[in-house]
């Protein structure tokens, strides 16, 4: 009896399933444009970019040293993390900081700048919008900051203040704890008309003039309130677009700071956690622990982003 | 009735034009000073670049830099125009791709409405947070599987599925295309894929251009690294790989380093001059207008 019971369920089942798959196939074949469309991007995606992030969540689970296979380690790296790896959590401090600090301002500055070259001339507006971005253009152009700011009396910044009599000795600007995150927070800064910028001109221009026009009429009476109630509201997916990309970039800062105070900086002064990462990657080769770490930036940054929508929201 | 009185726009105080002026334009000398260092600095003779104390312009503006670096390139036992027609495909190749690819996809994530279209926008938004640096040694992995290690598509491929260009064309499609102008195109029995081409991206041309520049630029300057990772034929190498192993040469070689990051600059600059000029306000443009 009781095995006639479980083989009813059984062919219940498959009835079932049968029945969903049949469905889901008519639905594919309903929507079949869209599935084409969306597939070539999909496939590459995919494979080039879901794919090794879910073989890194997995190895964050296990001590894989790139020679021998990975073994399982169940949650040892994220405890050796918070327990034991003292410089790690002086990254996370210093990431938080960092972040907390450029984050904010670049999205600022970004649209900020963005905003006031949009109604220039079309030729004015390019020259600018090159000069702004200038920065960002060339991979390696913030590493000129290490000849303003080299320690000795031949920086540029040095030079300037002892020859102004300013200083008596040079300052050891990346050497020093006490300067080093500032100057790594302004060149950060200088350079952060990135992608943001270009998309918010692109945003900017791409806004119908039609609904200045009609905001007009309705009596939106200066440049503010034009700025509240019109552009920002039909900006607000471009802002979304903005944020992240300045969460991702201050919390994921390493190269332009290790370019600039060196692989193993004083007091660990300006060390973040994408530089510990890139540490155990590839110099120590500890891949298990490098991809916990990149788990846990991951969910802090999808936490900011959550709270990034949240505040977006009240816009308009 | 016309309310727009040439390019200027209603509600705008001279002041606060005047205000907004100077604030761009002290700005704009601060973001240009080290381009300007970057251009005085390859003009210099060798014993001007270390001079105390440090002149931000030369007194003797020689070009002996660029034609000490041409010699030096003239050396290289793979020839340059080899290295620069490598940097081409990989650039060329992987922009279209990347910009096709994207412009797809982006269309039927913000027009269309399918089962499983929430997931693929979730899949992209969070692949955007997820730090790349840890994805190597799996990309590595992938590419000795499809057997592409030492060949352009290690580069080129991957490229096609930077998520940044789906998010950014979406969102330019979901904001600027209005949906009774795919109604009256479908009307009119266009296909999707001719609506996608023929109204879709004539629209949302300033995104196109933007994403563009970007992955133009990221791919120019090598900015994953991967030509070191995944290519190690010297013939298949790119030529920022090729300038840098140059200027590798120690202090000796400071002057042509400075020349070598002004040409590695110059080509971003010019794509970008003619790219951002084509970005123009749309004037009721974008669909309907009149709505």
């Amino acid at each position: 009896m009781s095995y006639e019971l479980s083989s009813n369920k059984g062919s219940l089942r498959t009835v079932r399933t049968a029945g969903r798959m049949r469905q889901i196939w008519s639905q594919i074949r309903a929507n079949a444009i869209s599935y084409l469309f969306v597939a070539p991007f999909l496939l590459v995606f995919s494979v080039f970019v879901v794919l090794p992030i879910l073989l890194s969540v997995i190895l964050s689970f296990t001590y894989f040293n790139m020679v021998q296979p990975p073994s399982w380690v169940g949650f040892q790296n994220y405890l050796t993390l918070f327990l034991e790896d003292e410089v790690f959590l002086i990254a996370v401090k210093n990431t938080f900081l960092f972040a907390a600090i450029t984050g904010p301002l670049s999205y600022v500055m970004c649209f900020v700048f963005a905003w006031l070259i949009n109604e220039l001339h079309p030729k004015l507006r390019t020259i600018l919008t090159l000069l702004f971005y200038a920065p960002s253009i060339s991979a390696n152009a913030y590493l000129i900051w290490t000849v303003m700011f080299s320690g000795d009396a031949y920086g540029y910044v040095n030079g300037l203040l002892l020859y102004w009599g300013v200083l008596d000795k040079p300052v050891l600007w990346l050497q020093d704890p006490t300067w080093m995150m500032g100057i790594v927070i302004l060149v950060v800064l200088w350079m952060s008309l990135g992608v943001s910028f270009l998309t918010f001109i692109a945003g900017l221009q791409g806004i119908d003039l039609m609904y200045y026009e009609a905001g007009a009429i309705d009596g939106v009476g200066n440049r503010w309130q034009e700025l509240w109630f019109i552009t920002l509201p039909l900006m607000k997916n471009h802002l979304m677009f903005g944020a992240i990309i300045s969460i991702t970039n201050s919390f994921a800062a390493a190269g332009q700071l290790q370019a600039l105070t060196g692989n193993t900086p004083t007091d660990w002064a300006t060390w973040t956690i994408m530089q510990h990462l890139n540490d155990y990657g590839y110099v120590r080769y500890e891949m298990g622990y490098a991809s916990a770490m990149a788990v846990l930036l991951f969910l802090t940054m999808v936490g900011v982003q959550r709270l990034a929508q949240r505040l977006l929201a009240k816009i308009g | 009735m016309k309310l727009r009185i040439s390019n200027r726009r209603l509600a705008r105080s001279v002041g606060g034009d005047i205000f907004i002026f100077m604030i761009i334009f002290a700005m704009a000398a601060f973001m240009a000073l080290p381009l300007v260092y970057t251009i005085s600095q390859a003009l210099k003779p060798l014993n001007e670049i270390f001079l105390f104390p440090p002149q931000f312009f030369p007194r003797h503006p020689t070009l002996d830099n660029f034609s000490d670096l041409f010699l030096l390139m003239a050396q290289s036992w793979v020839p340059i125009t080899r290295y620069l027609f490598n940097s081409l495909v990989i650039v060329i190749l992987g922009t279209a791709g990347n910009v096709l690819l994207g412009s797809l996809c982006a269309y039927a994530l913000a027009k269309h409405d399918f089962p499983g279209k929430g997931i693929i926008n979730s899949a992209i938004l969070l692949s955007l947070m997820f730090a790349g640096a840890v994805l190597l040694i799996p990309h590595y992995l992938t590419m000795a599987y499809l057997n592409w290690i030492d060949s352009l598509a290690s580069i080129i491929v991957p490229a096609w599925g930077a998520t940044l260009g789906v998010f950014l064309m979406r969102n330019f499609i979901d904001h600027m295309v209005h949906d009774s102008l795919l109604e009256a195109s479908r009307i009119d029995g266009a296909s999707e894929f001719k609506i996608w081409w023929t109204v879709v991206m004539p629209i949302v041309k300033p995104a196109w251009l933007t994403l563009t520049i970007l992955s133009f630029q990221s791919l120019w300057g090598d900015a994953g690294g991967q030509s070191t990772l995944f290519i190690y034929r010297e013939e298949l190498k790119p030529l920022p790989y090729a300038l840098s192993q140059i200027i590798g040469g120690g202090v000796g070689r400071a002057g042509v380093a400075a020349a070598v990051t002004v040409i590695l600059m110059a080509v971003p600059i010019t794509v970008f001059i003619i790219n951002q000029s084509q970005i123009v306000q749309t004037m009721g443009t974008s669909g309907i207008t009149g709505e």
